[in-house]
């Protein structure tokens, strides 16, 4: 299961109503790769995520994840695939824990249901307490396992943007897909979520990532693809990426 | 609530000693309230009907956030089946059946036998109660369908559409096949027949039960019956919530955006939710038919409905035992007002200004705008996690027993 | 059997109640994204109202013409449902505008419980009949009958429609209304009191279901303290068959769920063989709704309503 490919996407085309929101845009991520998505406001960044994720259906492409095909056409389907998101506005559940809303994350891995919530027989009491230690180590791992039984909404921004990881990891992806994890981070928060999403990496994990701090997303990510109007006009190396005249034009205006 | 604590994960002790105090109480009350008259005792044992049917409606509300104000619809799915299984009604039927289409009636004749055609069918109490609570689950899951994607005042009014549309199919069933004799409703209905013993009494024993040699008025047994049953629904939702199950319902509540995002099926566990709710409140129908020995259309109504809503969302919306608070004050209001409200008018006025029934209403009304106002999640919601008094240090070894084992 | 044209025509008197209700939940909705449950129960107070004025007319100005005490009923019956509505958004709405969606749902409910137990208190529990205003003859009218009562219902329903358009299209209130409706925010920022535009919205839509229970007494000579709350529903199907929060909506909505109604309560022994009857009929306007809801949410003429980003 050592493919190296983990996502292959090609010839996505999205259009809402009059707008051409993304236009041939395609993708392709190597494991344990940090992989960045750039573009001015607007470019369809946030777009081309839903559409991998399945919160939006695209007229056209093709979509591998790991070597087999997989369809976008439900979120939850993408989960059980292996992709796992982040939001842009953070999206917990406001109303339970930390713990639990980790919890919630290893739904997906795990089978019990009416009868082993009733019955708490012998194989649904080892799950529950499996999830449980699963969601706690997480926790940890992100770094806020003191705080599992404050209630999530509560936790501080940055916490609640770990919290969020935290959970997206616990449906054990092949992907880790964060759109814009650092949007509102001071400069300490942000090398700490720097620090944080490196750890992930070198656990084996891929991530790609929506960013508009291009500072951190050139010294963080392995490679990057740049946005524009829903076009793709660049992608490789963070060094190639800064020098191209196209990207500059597409962040400058195009007058300098 | 200081007295009473329920939270076995805060102090395990005090909880499981609240539960033991509330439980002695419950079993000694008929014994207590014998003085008094039957009237009390069979008060209590519809409180403990609505008890269970806002146990159910809790599920769906309270847990998934779903908002169902047609609820009522199961509880007639459970009453009006036990009304057509357990009693003359299916000779009735088959008799218009004969009569319409004779080709179907006097084959289904021949199939059930003579027996049927005379008597209908009485089925057992053990055959009644799993398959009224199936049968309502199916009703569920079909009712909740076509509701899985509107959003929370859409899903609101198509439930209570679903809820109008099946009362009016209870009323007017009735030709050319008789399957609910309309607004007359179903009569002799069997009472609850367990272990030999027949909870109405035997004939001419007064509405008397004989249970090992010990006499008892029915409203008492069917009182040990209910509660018995009250009891399981409050244990099968309480293990309900604390699990993957719970937890998957709390998140299609609280953002059902980011559940499916983390793989949850947020359609099969959002029917999921509908149909076991419907099937407690089946489950309750088929005992209502059976303690009243009547159904009639008029008991499936909006309002009672409306008012089993009410019960979840006042007493606590999503926490067990706020939803059991709000049932047994909401059941007992009417009584408590007919038997205290109005005679103090008379003492008071010398006649009754206003009725115990209008009163209900207004102070039905009244508590909803009020409470909403003030404390939209109800008298008694869920203790925020941050109450309890391990809520605050932020220590490493604590324990994660934010759920209840 | 009534003709087909018969049908329509008590189609189109029904419908034209359904849109005037309609319009009122369809604005509400347009701007507060809630359904003010108690809607419906505003018809009723209309039509109560109405009555009381009628008696008191009947009592102390006998001779006046059927259309005078009608006018003057109408005209005392809007200002009082106009109270009503606007208290109930003050007291029970204005705070429960940023809560979840169920509390105000709840309120809304428990507004309409109280309106129809007061309305018990002060009228009666009992139906009342509504006096003969208008000449009982019918007109023939291509094949089928219509009667003055009728003729006038359609009449003030159009007038009403009319004027509320105009409203809403040409002057500043109309245009405030509109923006407010569409992103409340951002009108706010151009300087639209939002308060001002919602008391008026709800001032206007009790005014049209003043109307409309006051006629609909009149057509079918009998109200009752609970007769508002099924209309209302019904009403507001309507509005979700037109396209909720769009003003034209709601009154096709409305015109179209009428016939419907009526065609359908004709005609479905035919359809179903005889299983079912037309005591059936108020099944339509459910059945309606939901087809909406799961084939085409946005209704017939798209839906309007406010970006709450």
């Amino acid at each position: 299961m050592s493919e190296p490919v983990i996502l292959h996407i090609a010839g996505v085309n999205k259009r809402f109503g009059g707008l051409q929101a993304l236009t041939d845009v395609g993708i392709k991520i190597m494991r344990c790769q940090i992989y960045g998505l750039i573009g001015p406001n607007g470019a369809g960044k946030t777009t081309f995520f839903n559409v991998i994720t399945g919160l939006y259906q695209p007229d056209t492409g093709t979509f591998e994840l790991a070597g087999k095909p997989y369809s976008p056409s439900a979120p939850h389907e993408v989960a059980k695939a292996g992709i796992a998101r982040t939001f842009q506005n953070i999206r917990l559940f406001g109303e339970m824990t930390a713990l639990e809303n980790v919890m919630v994350g290893c739904h997906v891995r795990t089978r019990q249901g009416v009868f082993g919530a009733i019955f708490r027989h012998k194989a649904a009491r080892e799950e529950e307490a499996a999830i449980r230690r699963r969601a706690q180590e997480l926790l940890n791992f992100v770094g806020i396992g003191q705080f599992a039984s404050r209630t999530a909404k509560f936790l501080s921004y940055g916490d609640q943007r770990r919290l969020e990881i935290a959970r997206a990891l616990a449906t054990e992806p092949q992907l880790l897909a964060l759109d814009e994890p650092a949007a509102g981070m001071n400069a300490t928060e942000k090398l700490a979520l720097r620090e944080l999403l490196v750890k992930i990496k070198n656990e084996g994990k891929t991530v790609l990532l929506i960013e508009h701090d291009v500072k951190m997303m050139m010294s963080l990510c392995d490679r990057l693809m740049v946005l524009e109007y829903g076009k793709p006009i660049a992608e490789g190396l963070p060094a190639e990426i800064q020098s191209n005249q196209a990207v500059i034009d597409a962040y400058l205006g195009g007058s300098h | 609530m200081a007295l009473l604590n329920f939270d076995t994960s805060r102090n395990p002790r005090q909880a499981y000693a609240s539960m033991a105090v509330v439980l002695i109480g419950l079993l000694i009350f008929p014994f207590v309230a014998a003085p008094f008259g039957n009237s009390w005792v069979r008060i209590v044992d519809m409180a403990l009907l609505y008890i269970m049917l806002a146990l159910g409606l809790n599920i769906v509300v309270g847990f998934a956030g779903l908002l169902d104000l047609g609820y009522i619809a199961f509880y007639a799915v459970g009453a009006y089946m036990t009304g057509l299984l357990a009693s003359p009604q299916f000779a009735t039927l088959l008799e218009s059946l004969i009569n319409e289409y004779p080709v179907i009636g006097n084959s289904l004749v021949t199939v059930l036998g003579p027996e049927i055609q005379q008597n209908g069918i009485h089925l057992s109490v053990w055959v009644i109660v799993p398959l009224a609570a199936a049968l309502a689950g199916l009703f569920g899951a079909l009712l909740g369908a076509p509701t899985l994607k509107l959003r929370g005042d859409y899903l609101a009014i198509v439930t209570l559409g679903f809820g109008e549309i099946i009362r009016i199919f209870m009323n007017n069933l009735n030709e050319p096949i008789n399957f609910t004799n309309g607004p007359q409703g179903i009569n002799l209905i069997d009472p609850i027949r367990v272990f030999g013993v027949n909870l109405a009494g035997e004939a001419g024993s007064r509405a008397t039960v004989v249970v090992g040699g010990y006499a008892m008025p029915s409203v008492n047994a069917y009182y040990f019956l209910f509660l018995l049953l009250c009891v399981a629904v409050v244990f099968v939702t309480t293990r309900l919530q604390h699990s993957r199950l719970g937890r998957a319902w709390v998140a299609i509540r609280e953002d059902e955006i980011a559940a499916k995002a983390m793989g949850i099926n947020t359609r099969n566990v959002k029917l999921l939710a509908f149909s076991m709710g419907a099937s407690f409140g089946g489950i309750a129908g088929a005992m209502f038919a059976s303690f009243q020995g009547f159904v009639s259309p008029e008991s499936f109504s909006l309002t009672e409905s409306i008012a089993v809503l009410a019960m979840v969302v006042l007493g606590g919306i999503g926490h067990i035992p706020g939803v059991i608070m709000g049932g047994a004050l909401l059941a007992a209001l009417p009584e408590v007002l007919r038997h205290v409200v109005e005679p103090l008018q008379e003492r008071l006025f010398g006649h009754v200004l206003v009725e115990a029934e209008v009163l209900r209403q207004l102070l039905y009304g009244l508590a909803m705008v009020l409470i909403m106002l003030n404390r939209p999640a109800g008298l008694w919601p869920a203790p925020k996690h941050e109450d309890r008094p391990d809520g605050d240090s932020d220590t490493k070894e604590q324990s994660s027993g934010t759920m209840a084992a | 059997m009534d003709t087909f044209i018969q049908q329509i025509i008590n189609g189109l008197v029904l419908g034209s109640m359904y849109a005037l209700v309609a319009l009122g939940y369809t604005m509400v909705y347009g701007v507060l994204n809630l359904i003010n449950f108690a809607h419906g129960d505003v018809l009723m107070v209309g039509a109560m109202t109405g009555l009381t004025i009628l008696k008191y007319l009947n009592e102390y100005a006998p001779d006046l013409p059927g259309y005078a005490k009608l006018a003057i009923s109408i005209g005392g019956a809007i200002p009082v449902c106009m109270l009503v509505n606007v208290l109930i958004e003050r007291v029970a709405y204005r705070r429960l505008r940023n809560a979840p969606r169920l509390a105000p749902l709840i309120t809304a409910i428990g507004v309409s419980i109280l309106l129809q137990t007061v309305a018990m208190m002060i009228w009666s529990r009992n139906p009342l009949a509504f006096p003969q205003l208008l000449s009982s003859e019918p007109i023939m009218l291509g094949g089928a009958l219509i009667s003055q009562t009728q003729i006038l219902l359609l009449v003030l329903a159009a007038l009403s429609m009319v004027g509320l358009v105009l409203l809403v299209e040409k002057t500043k209130m109309g245009r405030a209304m509109r923006a407010t409706a569409e992103n409340p925010r951002v009108a706010g920022l151009m300087g639209v009191d939002a308060n001002r535009v919602i008391v008026t919205t709800f001032a206007l839509g009790a005014a049209l279901a003043a109307v409309a229970g006051v006629m609909w007494g009149a057509n079918y000579a009998s109200i009752q303290f609970a007769m508002g709350f099924v209309p209302g529903l019904k009403a507001f199907s309507a509005a979700v068959l037109g396209g909720i929060g769009n003003i034209y909506g709601a009154m096709i909505g409305g015109i179209v769920l009428g016939i419907i109604e009526s065609l359908g309560a004709g005609y479905i022994g035919d359809l179903t063989g005889g299983f079912l009857g037309s005591h059936y009929q108020d099944i339509f306007a459910f059945v309606v709704l939901i087809i909406v809801l799961t084939v085409r949410p946005s209704g017939i003429m798209g839906e309007r309503v406010a970006d709450r980003a």
